[in-house]
């Protein structure tokens, strides 16, 4: 197989709100990183966040409505980063309002440790207003040249 | 998500293998540890040698059958967890409110300990 070490590979994807569509997108962001080479085990953790983002669009931004779609991009370029986008059609979201789900007092919660685990995973995670009224969540991901 | 249950003693060991993920998984393991404290067991080892992917709601459930059991004066505890539930328990804190065991004898000793 030709590999070609800089280009840049882009999957897209409107996914109705439900939770089977997760291992979808999944699916997608292992195939264009085996393409780019990316390491399984950052792919691994690349995957739990996109996971996060992804139950986070269908269960708080669209709460589960048939009618509503999650937008997902996912962009890799082989040794500099993959970007992912997430953007839900709900009524938007701010992530100021969440508590340190590892602060003694919350460590038995049942929730709260969605956006906990993208951040652990991810190097950026940002939450903007999406085009659609909803939350837009971007992630990234730095590779290593050589590596990844 | 798959799931093997079995009695060894007065300690239920319910093996768990695939993803404890969102929607699936996580249901599911909240209902096997509600049957075993229907069934009058309150001494539970999850084994998680199988499980490859625990997402935020499979920890959060994780911990509400914890706390659940612990009402009832049992205890669950953890089993063979794999390198990268390992990593998520430590990075969520979480491996210091679970017992872990990586010997089933051991495991099981421990609760009349």
């Amino acid at each position: 197989m030709l590999y070609f070490p800089r280009m840049v590979r882009k999957a897209q994807m409107a996914l109705q709100s439900r939770y089977e569509n997760i291992e979808l997108a999944e699916h997608m962001l292992l195939e264009l990183g085996r393409e780019c080479r990316i390491e399984e085990e950052t792919l691994y953790w690349i995957g739990m966040a996109l996971r996060e983002a992804l139950a986070n669009a269908i269960k708080h931004g669209n709460k589960l409505s048939a009618a509503k779609r999650v937008f997902v991009e996912i962009c890799a370029e082989p040794g500099s980063e993959v970007s992912i986008r997430v953007e839900d059609e709900g009524e938007g979201f701010d992530p100021s309002q969440l508590e340190d789900p590892t602060s003694p007092r919350n460590l038995l919660r049942s929730s709260g440790r969605g956006v906990f685990y993208m951040r652990s995973f991810m190097d950026e995670v940002r939450f903007l207003p999406g085009e659609r009224g909803g939350t837009r969540i971007e992630l990234v991901k730095r590779l290593h040249a050589g590596r990844d | 998500m798959k799931s093997t249950v079995r009695d060894v003693g007065n300690v239920r060991v319910i093996a768990l293998e695939g993803k404890i993920t969102i929607g699936a998984g996580d249901v599911q393991m909240r209902s096997l540890v509600e049957s075993a404290l229907a069934d009058g067991r309150t001494k539970i080892l999850l084994d998680l040698k199988g499980v490859s992917h625990i997402d935020s709601s499979g920890i959060g459930e994780m911990v509400g059958c914890y706390t659940t059991v612990a009402r009832r004066g049992g205890s669950m505890k953890l089993l063979n967890l794999p390198p990268k539930i390992n990593d998520i328990l430590q990075v969520t804190q979480l491996i210091t409110v679970f017992d872990v065991f990586d010997n089933e004898a051991e495991a099981l000793s421990s609760f009349s300990s």
